[in-house]
């Protein structure tokens, strides 16, 4: 029955529910625990520039005087690195992939 | 009779990363096969001197992007074993799950590329669907698919819940139902079967003289596996190498099919036996002293040596990945084989270029 084996799993598999989902016209839903795109609230920063100096590919540039903050999503890796760092909580990871860019320019918040 | 040079590599479609080879061929067969690499190098070892030795542990689980959790993993190692950091015992059981998630869809991904290798299509799509699900778990549980980013010095950043370990091993009891149907057209099924046995047969002897590491080494007798050194939680754990005798391919095929069973079965242990502590310890100052670790890896064992001199910035680093220590045994299986078996021989020994080039 050594010629059968594969017959047998690919009929199996034939009747279930195909593991792929219909994209794009079914988006993928993000996992619970997914580290996706870093999502910054302006509300409580008090822009000490921690995030930026921690951030491993330095996708993150902090004024202090101007009161911007601005992240190169091309750059940024979704590590968390600034979240476990940010004194405030301004920063959290989204689930959600970031959005595709079109330019290299910052991103102002 | 006229010897010609085929070159192989490196855009080849059996050839998941690039490596060239120049196949020296008397009619079809390979008299000599002349490695080169260098294709893909990125100077990452060369990087300590930017990146200080808090963030090395990303670059680190960069280098390569099958197994990356285990080389975070074995960095954090050294860089504590250096600083004489007591990682929380929770955190090395974390540490050991994920290590093993990671050989499991390694091993997958290797199992879908050598059926590819052969021209069995279906399988591969097979293997590979089975690997998403341990993609799901990894993700669920560290937010990472293939970069997990969940390892650092002193333990690791997330922790699993007793909710998601018990949803964990739910999800593998399904996992292994469909790697057992994977894994029994691999081992029993006669196209596979013919197709493997026989096929770059490696010594013993000839594997260990030629320093081969990981599965290459165990399908030809030799019980090897850095596991029982004990690191992270294997201390605790029974784990107990998995070796063939007949060191052919089929034999290489075999080992890495048995693994992924005794990847379910630790890390079943690991969650059964997982204490409740902290996951990770605050680390200050800076290392100061020289270590050299050692782990296993899906591929075979890899060595870091890192030298630190007190500063923030490690002085020297230096990886020896398994592929690249599997390599001359490559070029061993290559001669005197058959022009249409480098392929299959190439794939037998897992290679990741990206490693050996860091």
């Amino acid at each position: 029955m050594a010629y059968f084996e594969m017959s047998r799993l690919a009929l199996k598999w034939a009747l279930t529910k195909p593991p792929t989902s219909g994209y794009p016209f079914e988006s993928r839903r993000a996992l619970a625990g997914s580290r996706g795109r870093l999502v910054f609230t302006k509300d409580n920063c008090v822009y000490c520039t921690v995030c930026a100096k921690k951030c491993p590919t330095g996708a993150l540039t902090v004024n202090r005087a101007q009161k911007k903050w601005a992240i190169d999503r091309l750059l940024c890796i979704t590590c968390g690195y600034c979240v476990e760092a940010c004194p405030k909580k301004s920063l959290a990871l989204g689930t959600d992939h970031a959005t595709p860019t079109v330019t290299k320019d910052l991103e102002f918040c | 009779m006229a010897r010609t040079i085929i070159p192989f590599g490196p855009q080849h479609p059996v050839l998941p990363e690039p490596i060239h080879l120049d196949l020296v061929v008397e009619d079809e067969r390979v008299i000599e096969a002349r490695p080169s690499i260098g294709f893909i190098h990125r100077g990452l070892e060369k990087l300590v001197e930017k990146k200080d030795y808090v963030e090395f542990v990303y670059v680190a689980e960069r280098i390569c992007g099958i197994c990356s959790f285990i080389h975070g993993q074995t960095y954090c190692q050294a860089v504590e074993a250096i600083m004489n950091v007591s990682v929380p015992p929770r955190a090395l059981y974390l540490r050991t799950i994920w290590g093993e998630l990671s050989r499991l869809h390694s091993h997958l991904l290797w199992m879908g590329l050598m059926a590819d290798s052969v021209g069995f299509e279906s399988l591969f799509m097979h293997s590979w669907r089975v690997r998403e699900r341990v993609l799901n778990i990894i993700e669920a549980t560290t937010g990472g698919r293939v970069i997990f980013g969940s390892c650092k010095i002193g333990g690791v950043r997330r922790d699993i819940d007793a909710d998601g370990l018990k949803s964990m091993l739910i999800e593998l009891d399904g996992i292994e139902r469909d790697i057992r149907d994977i894994t029994k057209v691999f081992i029993n099924d006669n196209s596979v079967k013919k197709r493997l046995s026989g096929v770059g047969v490696l010594s013993r002897q000839d594997a260990y003289d030629l320093g081969c590491v990981g599965p290459t080494l165990r399908a030809s007798g030799v019980a090897q596996d850095m596991r029982q050194l004990g690191y992270a939680a294997f201390k605790d754990l029974k784990v107990e190498p998995i070796t063939r005798s007949e060191g052919d391919s089929y034999a290489r095929c075999a080992v890495r099919c048995e693994e992924l069973f005794q990847s379910l079965n630790l890390i079943r242990q690991a969650v059964s036996k997982i204490p409740g502590s902290e996951i990770a310890v605050k680390v200050t100052g800076n290392p100061d002293g020289e270590f050299v670790a050692r782990t296993e890896q899906p591929r075979g064992e890899v060595v870091y040596c890192v030298k630190a001199n007190g500063t923030k910035n490690l002085q020297r680093f230096r990886v020896r990945t398994p592929t690249f220590a599997n390599l001359p045994a490559l070029v061993k299986l290559l001669q005197g084989c058959d022009l249409a078996d480098v392929p299959v021989l190439v794939l037998t020994i897992d290679p990741c270029i990206s490693c050996t080039e860091r």
